[in-house]
């Protein structure tokens, strides 16, 4: 992965609130991206990542903070602010009975400079939809027009709201590709998604929202590492187990097995943060054993960004 | 390419767009063509001169019948059936005869005076009684039939279906096309970008106005080739007519759609808009018809206003200044409502 260009940034915000009534869905948030990096803002549904990102591109109006974008504010002049910035909602719904071409090419002429629409069409892989109404086009499809669409202007920040929501595996990689070579060729990027490979995979740096505040952010591989654990063992206990005083007993005993760096409980689900898989699971072996406790469904996995929200909120970043 | 050309310009590439949304939406093509077409075919074919068909008569099934029949008979104009006396308010009722003659001295009428063609009747059947009875008229008038182009009901009618047409399809084309994008959340992404507003306001105007254009070439034209519909003011006082109504209509179209987010939302503003208007406005009778205390209140609605102005160019041949009441209220409402639509419109 590239190192993120250093200088001014790409956008920068202070002290960011929104409030609909008596719910605050952005409560004091202050994100910097920088020019050349690619940064995902993480949340689990309703964290006000949408809302942010619609301040940001001065789509709605903060009730407190500060935004600068590409070294303007909204307000001035937005018309030249737009020019540079290629955006994508996270739910538009195109004219249905225009083509694929059309839609790009309408697009097209709000903006000045930009690719041909051909080579967008090619970028994106739907050269032989172009003739194609968006009506007729799969739910995968019309989300690969619709991040076109941002594009189509040659954009030096592009802002998107869960782009790869919705695609199929090999759809979501050909986005990559074609974010990877946006920002190879200096564009920048704020991107919203659900998907921890994806923002592994694409983002210099993340930032954790809950309940529209930062609650962690930086490197994927500097956030995990934070961990302190670079793998997850995880499982069940079979049901009596699970009363309370025992299930105290059993967390103080499991996070006293050599290499444990952390217990965490999800329903019936455990979990165990673990610096070395070859230490730690030969000793939750011994110490089922030993207490007579059946493990059930016993897995592993690297350590993910979805643990990281686990552990500083105790929730799953997906609604599973 | 659909990228190329003068369509580049986002003004030329949104009015394209809209005129493509237009022509490639069935119901929008029958509404603006069709429709006022068959409209007119099918009142124009209800309300044709027949020549002098004689007015049917119902004589009640009586002593004294006979005589009254011959007398009928020889008026030429009037056709007299003997009916039971149970059977005459059916007939009346339906139509089947405009009057009925009970035989007697003198002979009883009976008749609906509401209707014009029953009071008619009246006159010709007791011009036919009182000469048989010996009472000639004092003389008998020279008649000139008129049933040349331009005095006709349809003649009267096609102006008022134009007028409802630039009514509907002005209202229904702004305020589709607005309020479909703003529950779609596509104006809230056309706004995301470097697109004027104005331009996009501009696009439905500009694709409205040429969509008129084709409509009044279809329903005139259709009018003039069936029915020998003409346009006495001339093509140039009409065209301007128009096109300050429908500008008018886009206003209020506008206004309309302003605020609204869904589809049956602004069907609903719509219809409460229009019907009022369908009805009073004259379309299909005069606004005489209306009582006195309500003449200030139509005379206001733009589309009396508008299809005042078109019928004093199509049938009276005024030129622009006879019309100049009827545009400048047109031209208010107008104003009027593009003013407020841009001071309330919702953009997300
Ligand atoms: N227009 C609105 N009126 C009232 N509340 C709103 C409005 N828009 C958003 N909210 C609330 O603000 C909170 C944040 O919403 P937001 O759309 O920003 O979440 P999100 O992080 O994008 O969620 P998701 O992952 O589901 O897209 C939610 O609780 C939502 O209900
Ligand atoms: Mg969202």
């Amino acid at each position: 992965m590239p190192l993120p260009a250093t200088g001014r940034p790409a956008l920068n915000c202070t002290g960011l609130v929104k409030r609909y009534g008596d719910l605050t869905a952005v409560d004091g948030l202050d994100l910097t991206v920088r020019r050349g990096e690619c940064f995902g803002l993480l949340g689990p549904n309703g964290a006000g990542k949408t809302t942010t990102i619609e301040i940001l591109e001065g789509l709605l109006a903060p009730d407190a903070g500060a935004v600068e974008v590409l070294g303007s504010r909204w307000g001035a002049d937005d018309d030249a602010l737009r020019r540079r910035l290629g955006i994508h909602l996270q739910e538009t719904q195109f004219d249905e009975r225009l083509s694929v071409a059309e839609t790009l090419g309408l697009f097209r002429s709000f903006y000045r400079g930009g690719p041909p629409v051909a080579d967008v069409l090619e970028t994106l892989g739907l050269q032989a939809k172009a003739g194609t109404w968006v009506g007729q086009l799969s739910g995968g499809q019309r989300q690969r027009l619709a991040v076109g669409c941002a594009l189509v202007g040659d954009p030096e920040l592009l802002f998107l709201d869960e782009p790869t929501t919705g695609l199929d595996p090999q759809s979501r990689r050909q986005l990559w590709s074609v974010l990877q070579r946006f920002r190879a060729a200096d564009g920048s990027i704020l991107l919203t998604t659900h998907y921890m490979d994806e923002a592994q995979v694409l983002c210099d740096r993340v930032a954790i929202v809950d309940g529209g505040r930062i609650i962690a952010q930086g490197a994927p591989r500097e956030l995990i590492a934070s961990l302190g654990a670079a793998h997850v063992i995880e499982f069940g206990l079979p049901s009596g187990q699970d009363a309370e005083p025992d299930a105290r007993e059993i967390a103080a005993r499991l996070a006293a097995l050599p290499g444990v760096r952390d217990v965490d409980r999800a329903g019936d689900r455990w979990q165990l943060g673990a610096e070395d898989l070859q230490e730690t699971l030969p000793a939750l072996m011994r110490f089922a054993e030993e207490a007579g406790i059946a493990l059930v469904s016993v897995t592993t996995h690297a350590a993910t960004l979805e643990d990281v929200f686990v552990s500083l909120t105790g929730r799953r970043l997906r609604d599973v | 390419m659909s990228d190329g050309g003068p369509f580049r310009h986002p003004l030329a590439a949104l009015t394209l767009a809209r005129f493509r949304l237009t022509i490639r939406e069935p119901e929008m093509v029958f509404w603006i063509f069709v429709f006022p077409i068959l409209m007119a075919l099918a009142l124009g074919i209800a309300f044709q001169s027949r020549g002098e068909e004689p007015m049917p008569v119902a004589v009640r099934d009586a002593p004294g019948a006979a005589p009254i029949l011959a007398a009928l008979a020889r008026a030429g104009d009037l056709e007299g059936v003997v009916t039971p006396e149970g059977d005459e308010l059916a007939l009346l009722r339906d139509g089947r005869a405009h009057l009925v003659v009970v035989p007697g001295s003198p002979p009883t009428y009976r008749y609906d005076p509401v209707r014009p063609e029953s009071r008619l009747t009246r006159l010709l059947v007791d011009r036919a009684l009182a000469g048989a009875a010996g009472h000639a008229p004092a003389w008998t008038a020279r008649t000139e039939e008129v049933a040349t182009p331009g005095s006709r009901y349809i003649d009267w009618l096609v102006p008022g279906l134009l007028g409802m047409n630039i009514m509907g399809t002005g209202m229904w084309g702004l305020g589709f096309g607005i309020v479909m994008a703003r529950s779609r959340k596509l104006l809230k992404r056309m706004v995301a970008t470097p697109m004027r507003r104005s331009h996009f306001l501009a696009s439905l105007v500009v694709s409205r106005l040429a969509f008129l254009g084709f409509e009044m070439l279809a329903l005139l034209g259709f009018a003039g080739w069936v029915f020998g519909v003409g346009n006495e003011g001339g093509p140039a006082a009409l065209v301007v007519v128009a096109l300050v109504g429908a500008l008018a209509f886009g206003g209020i179209g506008l206004l309309t759609a302003s605020r609204a987010r869904t589809i049956e939302g602004v069907s609903g503003i719509m219809n409460v808009v229009m019907v009022p208007m369908w009805i009073c406005s004259g379309v299909f009778f005069a606004v005489t018809n209306f009582p006195e205390a309500a003449q200030p209140f139509i005379r206001a609605l733009p589309l009396t206003a508008l299809i005042d102005a078109l019928r004093g160019v199509m049938l009276n041949g005024h030129a622009l200044a006879g019309v100049g009441v009827e545009l400048g209220l047109l031209a208010g409402w107008g104003v009027v409502t593009f003013t407020l639509a841009l001071r309330v419109f919702r953009w997300q």
